[in-house]
Parts: C-alpha cells; structure tokens; sequence
C-alpha cells in the first residue's frame, strides 16, 4: 500500500533523526522524508505521533504447532501488530518442539500467512533434541531451515557439559544460544519470589539465587568458549550485577528484561492473582528497581515480553496449580512507557534501541533505519494516549494479564512492513 | 458470573447476608480488625457456656446449611467444626475429596459451584493450596471459613490457641509466646503470628534455620535457634508438629537429631524459672516435638484447645451467619 504519512515525529537513534516530518512510502520502500511532502499514497495524519524503526519482540511464545487452543500464530500475529511489533521471535516450547526443520519451516510459512506477512515471524530452535537437556538438536540444519537462534525455554539448559558444547558448536555459523537462567534444583516447587510476601502467603518461592547461580556457571562457561550468549527474562538485582561485571570483562553476552518485571512486584500476589504468576517470578521492589536501573544504563540490552498465553480456564485455578506467564505483546509499549520512561528510567529517544535496534543485532538481521531507499518498517506510538486494558478487546487468544482493567498512558498505534499497514481506531 | 466479574483480578462476589464481624467470610487473620477477634472470643466464651450444658444445643444456625469441604485428610479439625455445627442445630454435608485442580478431574472452582448449586450457605474448606479459600471466596456467594490453606493460615485454630492463653494467663497483652518447629511450612505459626501480634503478645519463632521462612521478621517476631535460649523467655509455647515425610533428608536430618535440639522435654521446660505452658495444634507426635510426660502433664492445655475448639467455632460460624441488626 502507498501511503504518506503526514506530521509524524521520526525517532531514529541508528541515523540520529529526531524530528517530525512527513514519510512517502511507495511501493513499501520510503521515496521520501521531508517537510509539506505530496503524493498519491494515502493520506494519513499521525499529528506529531511518534515513528520509530520496527518494533521486534525476541521472547513470544506463539504455541503453534501444539498449543493452538491458547494461541495461534495468526493470532498471535494480530497480538503483535496490536501492541505495535513488526516482527517476532517465537520459542520452540511446542509440540513437536522445535527441533526439527520442517517445524522450522511450518512456522516461518505459517507467520508469513498471518494477516498478509505484515509481521516477520521468526523461528528460535530448540538447543537439545525434544528440549530433555541431553542430547544437541540438529543445530546447523535448523541455522540453515530459518532459525535465528536457540533456546530451550521454558527450562534451562541445565547441564553445564550440553550448555558448554553448544556454545562451541554453533561458532560454527557465529550462533547464539538464548538462555532461560533457572537452577531447578533451588526453584523446585516454588511458585512466586521467596522473600517476604511468599513467607506472608505460606507459598513455596524461587529464591534470587535460582537465577543468579545459573547465570553465574553460564558465563564461565561462554568466557571459557568464547561463546555467544543470551539471557533471557532476568528478573533479579543481583543478576544485574553480574552481567555488569561480564560485560565489563568483554564477553559477548546481552540480556533481556520484560515489561513485567520493569513494573509489577511480589506484592501483585497478595490477592493470589494468577495472572501475575509468572516464571521467573515478580521479585521485589529492590530487584525491580534494579532491573530499570539495568536498562538505564545499557547493561540490559533489549525489552522482550515473553508473551506466555494461557486460556482463561488453564489460569481460573487455586495458585500452586495455575500454569506460569502472561499475555505481553499488546500492553509492552504502554507499560513501559507508563512505568519507566514516566518515571525518568528511559526517555522515550531510546525506545527504538531496546525495542528495535538491539533485538536486531543480537540476532544478526539488518538494522531497521527510516531514510529514504530504506524498506518501510514502522512502528507508530502515541505517546501520550490514556487507555484501559480491556481483557476483552486484547486480540491475543488467551487474555491473561495482570494489567486488566488498568489505564496505561502511551499506546502503539499502527504499524508498517512489508508494504503492508495497520491502523488502530484512534488513528482513524 | 459476568464476564467482568470472570475476568476481575480478585473481587469478591456479593453474599447473601451480612455478617457481625468485618468480612462476610473467614479466610485469614492477616488483616482482620482486633474488634472482630474480640467479638469472637465473647461470642466463643458464650457458647463455652453452652457445652458444660446438658443439652448442648443452641438454634442458632437453625435453616443453615454448611459444607465440610476437605481436600485434606483432617480428623479433629472436621470433627470440631462438625460437632460446632450441630451444637448450632446447622444441617451439615460433608465432603471429602482427594483431587484438586492439580490433578486430572474436577477443578476446585468446579466442585465447589456444583456445592453451590444446591444452595448452601456456608462452606468450611480445608485445602492443600494457599489462596483456595480466597479463591472460594470470589466465585461463590456462601460465607467461607478457611479450615487451613496449604501452608499460609488456619485462623480457627490460631483463635482457639489464644483463647485458650486468654483464658489462662486474662490477658495476651505483652504475653511471650515461642513458636516451635517448622515454621516455614505452617499455617498455624502463621496464624498465630497474625493474631497474636495484633492483640499485642510477643511472638518467637524457633526452629532450625532450614525451617525458618525469609524475612520471617518483617512479620513483628524474632527468630531463635536454640530452644533453650527460647524457653527462659517465654510464658508459653506453641509447640508444633514436625512431619518427617516431607522434611527429613533435606531440611533437617532426621527426626532424631530434631528431638534432640527441638524436642520439649521436662529436662528442657526445667531451666525456665517460671512454669511454661503448652500448647500443641495436634496430632502430637509423642516424643519428637513433644515428650509423652510433657503431653500430659500440669503444664499442657492441649485438651483445653480442643475444648475451646468447639466454642470458637461455634463462635465463627455464628457471627459470620447473623446480620448487624442481629448482632449478639
């Protein structure tokens, strides 16, 4: 579609642009950016709303093949555009798991159906065959059928030896290994942070140390190998700390947080909430404001939801029995922007770095810039947009998220890729 | 339910029927006002009155009906609220029930909506999970009285156990009471310290530093790791079951070497200048936590819990089935 987007407030921190100008997109490729811009695209006024380089969300799970009654890719896809993502990297935790190319493939093709490819819907493998920890998956093969990385989320993986031989094997094709930070052994049984509010409840916890203790080992091992790595979801202070000091020493190692994390507490399971259980757990105030100050400061790299839909049924259940995780895609811009940029943690410039950007180049696809030649791949926010989170109207499946029925302020409003738009309501 | 209602994070649904303490249903002493607790041991000394009678009936509860919903083995805590119940001329149903959601069959929300559905108006729920009571609460619309929830509160007993130091020492203002044994994994020593620090004793818990939960002191108590520094301090001890299945091997060794460093001995309760009651939520096991000699001797008011059992359970169920007008 040709369009002409009129007043829109460019944010590209890869070519230093910050200004509100027009874009004529033609054919899906941008044939200008300038001021009082004409053309026969189609007319839209975004009224100073802000455009940044694609969205991407390297941590979804899409639950296709396997798991289609909580989601599918097609819906998982309309989730994705919702929350303003022009593309996504989906974990291999399905049935079959990913560990084998022809799931691969079923993916990617099913993404590229998914509300006309307007979304790039990636693939992540699986590091071990059927994801037991023990045995390495075809890895070279699923590198060559699509995959962009690999990871054995949910679990770990937890033998330091696999851990080890993986890193080593894909060198091979410069890969890289994405690791769920869990010692199973310190979080067995537990379903929420241990710490005060789980001794409050009486709830078995996951102590920081399942996380940290993993984390630690891991980055021995990837400084042993000369590995590339990446931390999924960290939700703890200490964890932090620890990946500060890994970078310092040079390893190429990057992190991920989730708007989760960045906002919510322990103290979101006083009411025993399902929706806010989540694995790694909501910790505590420290570790939350360590985690902003993380992202602050470049330690963490990358804003991922690890969008985890489960249907209503699965989470309507007495705590210790419900599954973990929540709903991300379409309320991670309005959460972070309501929780930590408002809150001075990010100013909304660097946005498009942890959204966009850093995702892109941990994964080795081409950096999104918004010049002129460029392929057109937006993402449009506005900023300052008052919404409630209507459960009912998420596009997502499955609808559970602990932000129900909460106003977020700052609200993704459109995206564009791949010669194709999507609008929400408020643009019209 | 409405689907705003199905998709509140926790809300809970109107009940038919006020009740005369704050809440319409009994699910935790975290929280509840020190009024209603003393309401409740009024109420609780009233019907003591009623059992020493001959005929140990009252129709208070007369038309009400009230589910024993168990999904935990239990003797003598479904035995108290049963015969509490029909000291109170209530109907009663018990339902015992080995699933929960957990496994494959009936969820606990399912279960508990086809109790609903006959109509009854108070539900006694004993459960493995912490947070089903509260769970309970919000998708029924009977008055719920948590009966234990998995290791987070058991507030009846918590009532009867300072009822019973109430009655014994006329007051629990700036009372010492020690906890002992697994704290971490109990719903009494929990409830206890809810209740009994709001009324303004003093708590210690002890127990080996395995079994003392994180940031236990952020609840008001203190934390102690040898009994023996414990009991010279303490007025009385609550003196808890150690259950051997699910903590020997990690937690603590062996029950042996727990009866050596925990076990309440007369030996031990000697080195204390004043007498040291006790408590125990029962079943005791005799000679671990507990020596036989110490069970049953002048010291124990473990057959006075039981008693009291009975009256504060009465009491709840009472106070949670009247209106404000009807208010004793």
């Amino acid at each position: 579609m040709d369009v002409l987007f009129k007043s829109a407030h460019i944010i590209d921190p890869t070519l230093g642009i910050d200004a509100v100008m027009d874009i004529r997109i033609e054919k899906g490729i941008i044939s200008a950016i300038g001021e009082r811009l004409g053309g026969n695209g189609r007319r839209i006024d975004l009224r100073g709303a802000l455009v940044f380089p694609g969205f991407m969300d390297m941590h979804v799970h899409a639950r296709e093949p396997g798991f289609e009654h909580k989601e599918t890719i097609a819906t998982c896809v309309a989730a994705a555009m919702a929350g303003g993502f022009t593309a996504i990297l989906t974990m291999p935790n399905t049935e079959p798991p990913v560990d084998d190319a022809a799931v691969v493939r079923f993916i990617s093709q099913q993404g590229k159906q998914a509300s006309g490819g307007i979304v790039d819907v990636y693939p992540a493998a699986a590091v071990t065959e059927g994801r037991e920890g023990t045995a390495l998956a075809p890895l070279a093969e699923l590198h060559d059928a699509g995959a962009l990385a690999f990871t054995d989320d949910g679990n770990p993986v937890a033998s330091a030896e696999i851990l080890r031989r993986a890193l080593e094997y894909v060198k091979m094709f410069d890969g890289l290994i994405i690791q769920h930070c869990e010692d199973e052994t310190l979080s067995r049984g537990g379903v929420m942070h241990e710490g005060k509010i789980s001794t409050q409840l009486g709830l078995p916890g996951i102590p920081n140390i399942a996380e940290e203790a993993c984390l630690v080992r891991d980055l021995r091992i990837v400084e042993f190998v000369h590995g590339r790595y990446h931390a999924q979801h960290l939700s703890s202070g200490g964890s932090v700390d620890i990946l500060r000091e890994a970078k310092r020493r040079g390893l190429a190692v990057t992190a991920e947080v989730t708007p989760h994390h960045l906002a919510l507490t322990d103290e979101s399971i006083l009411t025993f909430d399902t929706n806010a259980k989540v694995n790694p757990p909501l910790r505590s105030r420290d570790d939350m404001i360590a985690l902003r100050e993380g992202l602050r400061d470049g330690f963490i790299d990358v804003i991922a939801t690890d969008h985890a839909p489960h249907t209503f049924d699965e989470k309507e259940v007495e705590f210790i029995a419900a599954p973990f995780g929540m709903v991300g895609l379409e309320t991670a811009v309005g959460v972070v922007i309501t929780e930590v940029v408002n809150s001075g943690y990010l100013p909304l410039q660097k946005l498009p770095e942890v959204f966009s950007v850093n995702p892109r180049k941990i994964l080795g696809l081409p950096i999104v810039k918004i010049a002129n030649g460029e392929k057109a791949n937006l993402t449009i926010v506005d900023p300052t947009l008052s919404w409630k989170v209507e459960p009912s109207l998420l596009r997502s499946k499955s609808k559970n998220t602990p932000f129900a029925n909460r106003i977020l302020i700052g609200k993704p409003i459109g995206i564009y890729n791949n010669g194709r738009m999507f609008l929400t309501q408020e643009v019209h | 339910m409405t689907v705003s209602e199905r998709s509140q994070p926790f809300s809970m649904l109107k009940h038919h029927g006020a009740s005369a303490l704050t809440s319409p249903h009994l699910l935790g002493l975290n929280g509840i006002p020190r009024a209603d607790i003393e309401k409740i041991f009024d109420t609780a000394t009233s019907f003591k009155e009623v059992l020493e009678r001959p005929i140990k009936r009252v129709p208070s509860l007369q038309g009400i009906t009230v589910v024993n919903l168990f999904f935990e083995s239990s003797t003598r805590t479904r035995t108290s609220f049963e015969l509490a119940e029909k000291r109170l001329s209530a109907d009663v149903v018990n339902f015992s029930a080995s699933v929960s959601s957990l496994s494959k069959g009936e969820t606990l929300k399912d279960t508990a909506r086809n109790i609903e559905a006959m109509k009854v108006d108070m539900v006694v729920v004993r459960h493995p999970a912490a947070g089903a009571p509260h769970f309970l609460a919000r998708v029924l619309h009977a008055h719920v009285i948590n009966a234990g929830d998995g290791a987070h509160e058991h507030p009846t007993q918590a009532l009867l156990d300072m009822f019973t130091l109430k009655e014994k020492f006329g007051s629990l203002e700036n009372l010492h009471v020690g906890i002992v044994g697994d704290i971490a994994h109990s719903r009494v020593a929990l409830s206890n310290i809810y209740g009994l620090t709001l009324m303004g004793a003093k708590v210690s818990v002890c127990g080996p530093p395995t079994m003392i939960p994180r940031e236990i002191e952020s609840l008001g108590v203190d934390v102690y790791y040898h009994v023996d520094e414990l009991i010279p301090r303490v007025q009385a001890l609550n003196v808890l079951r150690i259950q051997l299945e699910r903590d020997a091997g990690a937690r603590i060794p062996s029950l042996r070497e727990y009866r050596t460093y925990f076990g309440i001995t007369r030996d031990r309760l000697e080195r204390a200048s004043q007498p040291i009651t006790i408590l125990h939520p029962g079943p005791i096991n005799r000679d671990v936590e507990l020596s036989a000699e110490i069970a049953d001797s002048e010291h124990s008011l473990i057959l006075d819990q039981v008693l009291n059992g009975v009256a504060i359970r009465m009491a709840v169920l009472y106070l949670l089935s009247v209106s404000h007008k009807g208010a004793v």
